[in-house]
């Protein structure tokens, strides 16, 4: 373990920088509640909410917390519990079995809060929005601040997204 | 069973139709080997499923040999809204009957447990646990990191964990009703989005599926590269979980260098095949992307330092005491129970079963490059991480083969073969070994679209084995337990 540690030191820091914003997060961000994220400050915390995913947008979720992403050097922390929660991350294209439940997550946080809608599932519905089964995406159940579409969103794209709401 | 001729596909023959007599007898073959060691030619269930046919519904069940591959498909249609549950002779049924009952309003008569399974409309109640000083931990469907919802109600008697048990359907999308009626392509985009992790797997069977039906041969490239997709996938969350055990035992160091290691697997699928997951990149015929000569031999260069970076890894885990003595006799599984469940993938192999799609029931480009299947027997959370890292390994090797082969005498050649066009009712299945262990598909084509399809997830084995090996461990050990299993949620929710 040692020479594993002692060449982690040396060998410098794998973390690449952050990614660049591009136009299309811009116009997104500039319709947020700006008064709201101030009240925020410089730090998120964040819930994520699989509302009947196909664990694609979860795989990609969780490579922002390795090294390469280190999504918490942003001050975006992904929380346990949605009473901790700024932001609710809401991937898959809402189930009727996950509905209930999402919507009890969001109603535990406290206010201020935002949703944010992940994936082409989340947006709205995806290759799922025309089965019975399912609602048709996040803003079925929830009033959603941003959307991060893709099948799935890369990771650079779910941070572009999460930066632009620090503002 | 090594080096035997390839078994004739599933084909369009397929399924017999058996009257309930037959379908009794089929059900209680099964039971037999449950209990003994397995005879040679002794059938095993693959999966259990209904779909509608023109006079009603029909149920289906897929087995196989129990060291074999060979697929055979018999069907009943049911009478009066039910038939004869097979599940009352075979445990490893139960959770898929109950999923059946649910989605085809059939009623399987004699099940054991025909509480509903992806209804949560209708009542349910977790199965009882009496006895002085215990209480219960509900836990979900939202759990505290970012995974599948699904719920788990712990009985505990202190910090001992009595009864576990495992409620999904949380994800239940309605996947297999949105495929009826679409083309092969459109159901195949589907079949990929079952279950994420194993985007590729299930796009593979689905396609295998479908190229049994209509007796389509895929280009030998195509298979070729198939093939370094799916042990892409495999090395990509093989090496994920490995870091995620030793995270869910207090080892972020692990963690932290697997992660890394990861992130460069999926950068080099997206260079080779513009997708991180390689999602919708298997299409019944061939594949969708080609792969340049320039990325293979990028990829085939970077493979060696792969296997240099996990391999310290795997040293550093063996050499940890304070990991060894979380992961050593933790969530031990029987290899009596592990056949009896049908348990395939780590999860199985760890358990002393010596089971492999690749191997018992060879499909290109396997028949020619077969990687080293691993073995072990004591079934607990060291030997599903062993598993892994010995998978890790075999995949390397046989990526850097494939690429040879890509590079070498199949270097030119078509990628998609044309689906046939043809009117005719046809009938295919077949069973691809996916990260996480064999994935079955079934599919009826009525002319150009697809009349129904069915996907068994190797989950529905494992569910079962992880409620029964939690018994007795600390409820501190559940989420290292369940980390080393890594069963599916959407992939049974469907």
């Amino acid at each position: 373990m040692r020479r594993t540690l002692f060449e982690s030191l040396h060998r410098g820091t794998l973390t690449e920088p952050a990614p660049p914003r591009d136009a299309e997060t811009a116009a997104l961000v500039a319709e947020l509640d700006r008064a709201a994220l101030r009240r925020l400050g410089r730090s998120l915390a964040i819930r994520a909410v699989d509302a009947g995913s196909c664990n694609g947008c979860e795989l990609e979720i969780i490579a922002l917390g390795n090294v390469l992403y280190d999504l918490e050097r942003f001050g975006l922390k992904l929380v346990a519990s949605p009473r901790h929660a700024d932001v609710l991350l809401v991937t898959g294209p809402m189930t009727r079995n996950m509905s209930a439940a999402t919507r009890l997550a969001y109603e535990a946080m406290p206010a201020p809060k935002f949703v944010v809608a992940v994936g082409d599932c989340g947006r709205d519905g995806g290759v799922f929005a025309a089965s019975p089964h399912c609602l048709g995406g996040t803003a079925a159940v929830l009033p959603v601040t941003l959307t991060i579409p893709g099948c799935p969103p890369a990771p650079a794209a779910l941070l572009r997204g999460l930066i632009g709401l620090l503002g | 069973m090594i080096g035997s001729p390839m078994p004739p596909p599933c084909s369009a023959d397929a399924p017999v139709m058996v009257d309930a007599a037959g379908w009794r007898a089929a059900g209680a073959a099964l039971a037999a080997g449950a209990d003994a060691a397995l005879a040679a030619g002794q059938r095993v269930l693959v999966a259990v499923w209904a779909a509608p046919d023109d006079a009603g519904t029909r149920v289906h069940l897929a087995t196989r040999r129990a060291d074999g591959g060979d697929l055979a498909v018999i069907a009943l249609r049911a009478e009066d809204g039910s038939y004869p549950s097979i599940g009352r002779h075979h445990p490893g049924a139960i959770l898929m009957e109950r999923a059946l009952q649910d989605a085809s309003g059939l009623r399987a008569e004699g099940l054991p447990d025909p509480r509903p399974w992806l209804d949560h409309e209708r009542d349910f109640a977790f199965l009882p646990a009496e006895g002085e000083g215990l209480h219960r931990i509900p836990v979900g469907p939202i759990h505290a990191g970012t995974i599948e919802p699904g719920h788990f109600r712990f009985t505990v008697n202190g910090e001992t964990i009595v009864r576990l048990e495992a409620r999904l359907g949380y994800t239940h999308k309605g996947t297999l009703g949105l495929m009826r009626g679409t083309t092969p392509d459109a159901a195949s985009r589907l079949a990929g989005r079952v279950s994420g992790d194993s985007t590729v797997a299930y796009a593979w069977a689905f396609a295998r599926a479908v190229e049994a039906a209509r007796e389509l041969a895929v280009p030998r490239r195509a298979s070729a590269l198939r093939g370094v997709m799916a042990e892409l996938e495999r090395l990509a969350n093989h090496a994920g979980d490995f870091g995620a055990i030793c995270n869910d035992a207090g080892f972020p160091l692990i963690n932290a260098h697997a992660g890394a290691l990861r992130e460069t697997i999926l950068r080099q699928a997206e260079a080779c095949f513009g997708h991180r997951l390689m999602m919708d990149r298997i299409v019944p015929g061939g594949v969708a992307a080609d792969l340049a000569p320039a990325s293979a031999a990028s990829l085939r260069a970077e493979l060696p330092s792969w296997l240099a970076r996990f391999e310290r890894l795997v040293d550093l885990y063996g050499k940890t005491a304070s990991l060894q003595d979380r992961v050593v006799g933790a969530g031990r599984l029987a290899p009596d129970l592990a056949r009896r469940l049908g348990c395939g993938g780590y999860v199985g192999r760890a358990a002393g079963q010596d089971f492999d799609a690749r191997r018992n029931a060879p499909y290109p480009p396997y028949d020619r490059r077969m990687p080293d299947i691993p073995v072990l027997a004591s079934g607990d959370v060291d030997a599903r991480a062993r598993i892994r890292s010995a998978e890790i390994r075999a995949s390397v090797a046989l990526i850097g083969d494939l690429l040879g082969d890509l590079m070498g005498d199949l270097a030119a050649g078509d990628i998609r073969a044309p689906l046939p066009e043809s009117e005719a009712e046809a009938f295919g299945c077949a069973l691809v070994e996916g990260f996480r262990g064999d994935v079955f598909a079934a599919v009826r084509l009525r002319g150009a679209v697809v009349a129904d399809a069915f996907l068994r997830d190797p989950s529905w084995f494992l569910w079962p084995a992880l409620e029964a090996v939690i018994e007795g461990n600390i409820v501190a050990d559940f989420p290292l337990c369940n980390k080393s299993f890594n069963a599916a949620y959407s992939g049974c929710d469907l």
